[in-house]
């Protein structure tokens, strides 16, 4: 079975700053892919490489099986993205969204129909159907965005900070939801800051300045650092050495 | 195809929910042609006059008469010296003087000449130049009539005077209205137009939506023709509403065929809103956006031809207006609503359009980039 992304040596460079330096890894299919590091250590900008926004400055990647220099638009066929920045339309209603980004997906107009009960019901949403999407709260608007990212159900899906700033009911619903949508076969690659959710996924990756320094499952890391939590083993890796 | 009708709904759905954007985009044009049509006049009228009569005779009283019944004059001085018209110059209560000199109407009679001064205010140049031209319009009447008059006279045998007749094409009133309203309307479509389209993109690219637009598999020539045509559409409506204004207020003769100012403003508001969607996709903030549509239109504006003639302009600026799509659509207005124009006598305008919407349009696809 081909993995979902592989990289090799994937690099990124801004000028003199390299961002993401010559990163290598697997992600299999249906796992959940924890993408942990320090902010600016370059998590979002690997992400953005892989679902095609971004064009790297070396190094190779296939996403789904296709090429991220030549073939970006048939990796965004295959792909779901959740951006850390709140990407809905704030002055469109929730059902609009849902058919907004179901059309530009090119659903059938049934399957759109079909998809707007669906996700408004799924999510328990009936009351703020017809409500501008700025009016919702916080962790309502994130599960509409990830709602709205695999509607299309991509094979993979990209997830960038998704929690962040909600509160642990949500966070907790929202795994719920991530662990649902990989039961179904789809492939998560997300990236946090909470090291409780770094527990839930199948394996992690902890980037510190722009270089992955570990990649194994929550538990074999552990072990290697002789840490109690994922909090320790982060901690370990990214306090800047006395 | 229906990817781009998803795109328009969405961009109508976000235009309409705006309360402040309707009367910002059908209002303010309409309230602004009215005041501009009325305003940009060429007409220079209430112009403060001061006439110093050092002669106080018989001729000088009738000179100054002449001046008083003319509705572009204001008295608003009379003096026997230049000191108090010196000083009304100066204060700014007048803006031209007429001197009548002493023994004005003796030289008159005598030799058969005599001479007359204006000095006008000349800080503002047209203005000036045109106070200049409505007295001499005025001291020559004067002259002719006093020629007659005193022809029976045989020591004044003056010679026949040549008289030149005028005859306006097209705007036989020389109605500044008439002149004025098609092109301010242009401008006022084009304004909103290149603004509405300069600003959307980059508003996307602001709150960040166009991230998740760009990590979809839209291709780049929907989303800019999903973009394109909400407003091309309001900016034909806002062009209805206009012409409706211009005929209902302004009275425009609509001479040439509707359809075919509906046609070319199809293909003018492709270029305009093209560039606007090229400027949206070079800048990277709505402030930024902003500022490049404004020098663009600036320089469209002043060198449309429609507040100076393009044919005075100096040769390297007649060059730069053949690449400034407003000066195309005020000569086409002009031609077909005043002059009744056919498409064959538009038919270069049409074909620089035509060319400029591909090359625009292109570019802004080109330079669109869902990968950075």
């Amino acid at each position: 079975m081909l993995p979902a992304i592989t990289t090799d040596k994937l690099t990124k460079r801004f000028g003199d700053f390299t961002a993401v330096d010559q990163i290598t890894f697997e992600v299999n299919k249906g796992e959940i892919f924890g993408f942990l590091g320090a902010n600016g250590a370059g998590k979002t900008t690997a992400m953005r490489m892989l679902n095609g926004l971004s064009r790297p400055s070396g190094g190779q990647a296939a996403v789904a099986g296709f090429d991220v220099y030549r073939e970006t638009e048939k990796i965004k066929k295959h792909i779901g993205y959740m951006s850390q920045k709140f990407s809905l339309y704030e002055d469109l209603t929730v059902r609009e969204n849902i058919q907004f980004y179901g059309g530009i997906y090119g659903l059938p107009g049934k399957e759109i129909r079909r998809q707007v009960q669906e996700l408004i019901g799924g999510l328990g949403m009936q009351a703020y159907a017809n409500t501008l999407v700025k009016s919702i709260p916080l962790g309502w608007k994130q599960k509409l965005s990830f709602s709205i990212a695999i509607m299309h159900r991509p094979e993979i899906v990209f997830l960038d900070e998704p929690t962040g700033g909600v509160d642990p009911i949500t966070r907790r619903q929202f795994w719920e939801m991530i662990y649902k949508a990989a039961s179904e076969g789809m492939t998560v690659f997300v990236t946090t800051h909470y090291m409780d959710e770094a527990e839930y996924c199948d394996r992690v990756s902890i980037m510190v300045d722009g270089r992955i320094a570990a990649l194994d499952r929550p538990r074999a890391l552990k072990e290697q650092f002789g840490a109690g939590s994922m909090n320790d083993v982060f901690l370990q890796l990214t306090r800047p050495k006395p | 195809m229906r990817t781009v009708l998803f795109i328009i709904r969405k961009e109508f759905l976000q235009i309409f929910r705006h309360k402040v954007m309707l009367p910002l985009i059908f209002l303010m044009p309409v309230i602004q042609l009215v005041i501009l049509a009325h305003a940009a006049d060429f007409e220079v009228k209430n112009i403060n006059l001061h006439i110093v009569d050092q002669d106080r005779s018989q001729a000088s009283v009738q000179l100054i008469g002449k001046f008083r019944a003319c509705r572009n004059f204001n008295l608003v001085g009379y003096s026997f010296t230049n000191q108090p018209a010196f000083d009304e110059i100066q204060s700014g209560d007048a803006d031209l003087f007429l001197e009548i000199p002493p023994n004005f109407q003796r030289d008159l009679i005598r030799h058969n000449a005599a001479s007359l001064q204006i000095s006008v205010n000349a800080i503002n140049g047209v203005q000036a130049g045109l106070a200049n031209a409505y007295a001499s319009a005025i001291i020559q009447d004067f002259n002719r009539q006093i020629r007659t008059e005193w022809a029976r006279s045989p020591a004044l045998k003056a010679p026949a005077g040549l008289s030149v007749t005028y005859s306006n094409w097209f705007n036989p009133d020389m109605n500044y209205q008439t002149f004025m309203v098609p092109g301010i309307l242009v401008l006022l479509v084009t304004l909103i137009g290149m603004f509405l389209s300069g600003m959307n993109i980059v508003k996307e690219k602001e709150i960040g939506t166009i991230e998740q637009i760009n990590v979809t598999p839209i291709r780049k020539y929907q989303f800019i023709i999903g973009k394109l045509l909400p407003f091309w559409i309001i900016a034909l409506v806002e062009l209805s509403i206009g012409l409706v204004v211009g005929w209902l207020i302004f009275d425009i003769p609509f001479v040439g065929s509707l359809w075919l100012i509906f046609g070319f403003a199809a293909i003018y508001l492709l270029v305009v809103l093209g560039l606007g969607l090229l400027v949206s996709t070079i800048t990277e903030t709505q402030q930024q956006a902003m500022f490049v549509s404004w020098f663009f239109l600036i320089i469209f504006i002043l060198m449309s031809g429609l507040f100076t003639p393009i044919e005075s302009m100096p040769a390297w600026a007649q060059a730069i207006t053949r690449f400034n799509p407003v000066a195309y659509f005020v000569d086409v207005m002009r031609l077909v609503l005043l002059k009744g124009s056919n498409l064959m006598d538009i038919r270069l305008h049409v074909a620089v359009m035509l060319t400029a919407a591909l090359l625009v349009n292109t570019l802004a696809v080109v330079n669109y980039r869902k990968t950075n």
